[in-house]
């Protein structure tokens, strides 16, 4: 008999040593997310995942289940602050989607339109972010960021390579490239490392093949990020543990 | 004459490129049932050059010279709802990559030293709109009360989102409708 806990009056199995999130997505049911990746350590930085436990509100992705907790989710006040939190993303970047070739695919977009953002609101920062196209097959965009850190996570934890970085604090935080150059041309990525395939909108970009995926061919246009989401999960018995 | 009255629009492009407004037309043979509730105001189908009281103001492009936003605050004072349809009207759009660059950098490089130009003045006729030094979205100078997302988005898209408001209900797009490119 496994411990339970309750998620929007939903009984919800849970492994010892998991997340909410972690027991949420492998019983099927979906938690929005950014920066939580199911194969790397919760970051718990973007906050969209963001629940009621027993009237306070956690981020799901680093908040270990425990049995009997009462854990609230699809809410529409929780709801609307995950659209706030969707729109100051979008205003603080360069968020142009007809012109990047990860629209369709990109799951800050998706998020939005799962939400029903119709807007970001808000004052455009419209920051000045020149791009990194020194390297030969990879294009970095850093218009884009949302600073999720999963490209550094990816690069340090299962590259071992340690090409990327987050530099500077509040505002001025940003993405940064461990090269003395600062260019990614003078590190050793490549195109076959995780750091490639984590990053969730449009910063880490293979050269010479976008836009190869027809518009309603693209992941998103499939289905919406919160069925997509549930596809990915780990299930048991392989489990979803980390450390 | 038990005719309801029909609800009145009014249509404009600011800093757009009239992809919205044709995305308008691609609701189709739509457009038929949509004549039996609305009539239009100022829009480029009417050819109307200034609007009058109106129920609903849909804005495309954002807002890049003086005249975008004498036009938006137009609109702003004679419509009871105004939605801002596009990219560009959402969040600056296409036009909206220059504002990390300096005006004078951008005119200067456009008309004068690009190669290739000759005898290449930047245009200064009194008749012209000053530019803006930033393109902004809609809501950054009125109050705007919908927005319709997409590069255009598409006659479907506006369809579901008119039929709703004009029923009253709060509009949704939903998976499929609802794009940013």
């Amino acid at each position: 008999m496994t411990d339970t806990f309750q998620l929007d009056g939903v009984s919800v199995p849970f492994e010892p040593g998991q997340t909410v999130m972690q027991a949420a997505l492998a019983a099927d049911h979906y938690i929005p997310h950014l920066c939580y990746h199911p194969e790397f350590k919760p970051h718990g930085s973007c906050k969209l995942c963001t629940v009621k436990v027993n009237g306070r509100t956690m981020a799901s992705c680093t908040m270990p289940a425990e049995a009997g907790l009462e854990v609230q989710s699809e809410i529409e006040e929780l709801n609307a602050l995950r659209r706030t939190l969707v729109q100051m993303l979008f205003a603080e970047g360069n968020h142009f989607c007809p012109s990047c070739e990860k629209s369709g695919n990109c799951m800050l977009q998706a998020l939005g339109y799962d939400l029903e953002v119709h807007a970001a609101g808000f004052r455009h920062q419209y920051p000045d972010r020149p791009l990194d196209a020194s390297h030969p097959d990879i294009l970095l965009d850093f218009n884009r960021c949302i600073l999720c850190e999963l490209c550094v996570r990816a690069s340090s934890e299962v590259d071992g390579k340690n090409v990327f970085a987050l530099a500077g604090r509040g505002n001025s935080k940003h993405l940064i490239v461990n090269a003395e150059s600062g260019q990614l041309k003078d590190t050793d990525i490549s195109l076959s490392d995780k750091a490639m395939q984590v990053c969730p909108v449009g910063v880490i970009l293979p050269k010479r093949v976008g836009f190869s995926q027809p518009i309603g061919e693209r992941r998103y246009d499939e289905s919406p990020i919160s069925a997509q989401a549930l596809q990915d999960a780990p299930r048991p018995p392989s489990g979803a543990k980390h450390d | 004459m038990t005719d309801k009255k029909k609800l009145r629009i009014a249509t404009t492009s600011l800093a757009g490129c009239f992809g919205c407004h044709m995305s308008i037309l691609d609701i189709d043979e739509r457009l038929f049932p949509l004549l039996e509730l609305v009539e239009f105001d100022r829009s480029p189908i009417t050819d109307i050059k200034h609007c009058g009281p109106c129920d609903i103001g849909i804005v495309e492009g954002g807002i890049c010279n003086a005249e975008n936003v004498h036009v938006l605050r137009e609109f702003r004072k004679n419509c009871k709802v105004l939605i801002a349809i596009g990219a560009c009207a959402i969040n600056g759009g296409l036009p909206a990559q220059r504002n990390h660059l300096d005006l004078s950098a951008c005119l200067t490089e456009v008309y004068l030293t690009e190669p290739g130009l000759v005898h290449g003045h930047i245009p200064n006729d009194p008749e012209l709109p000053l530019p803006l030094d930033k393109v902004h979205p809609l809501h950054e100078v009125v109050k705007v009360d919908y927005f319709i997302p997409g590069c255009p988005p598409s006659g479907d898209a506006i369809w579901k989102f008119l039929t709703d408001l004009i029923s009253g209900k709060t509009p949704e797009l939903g998976h499929g409708l609802i794009h940013y490119d």
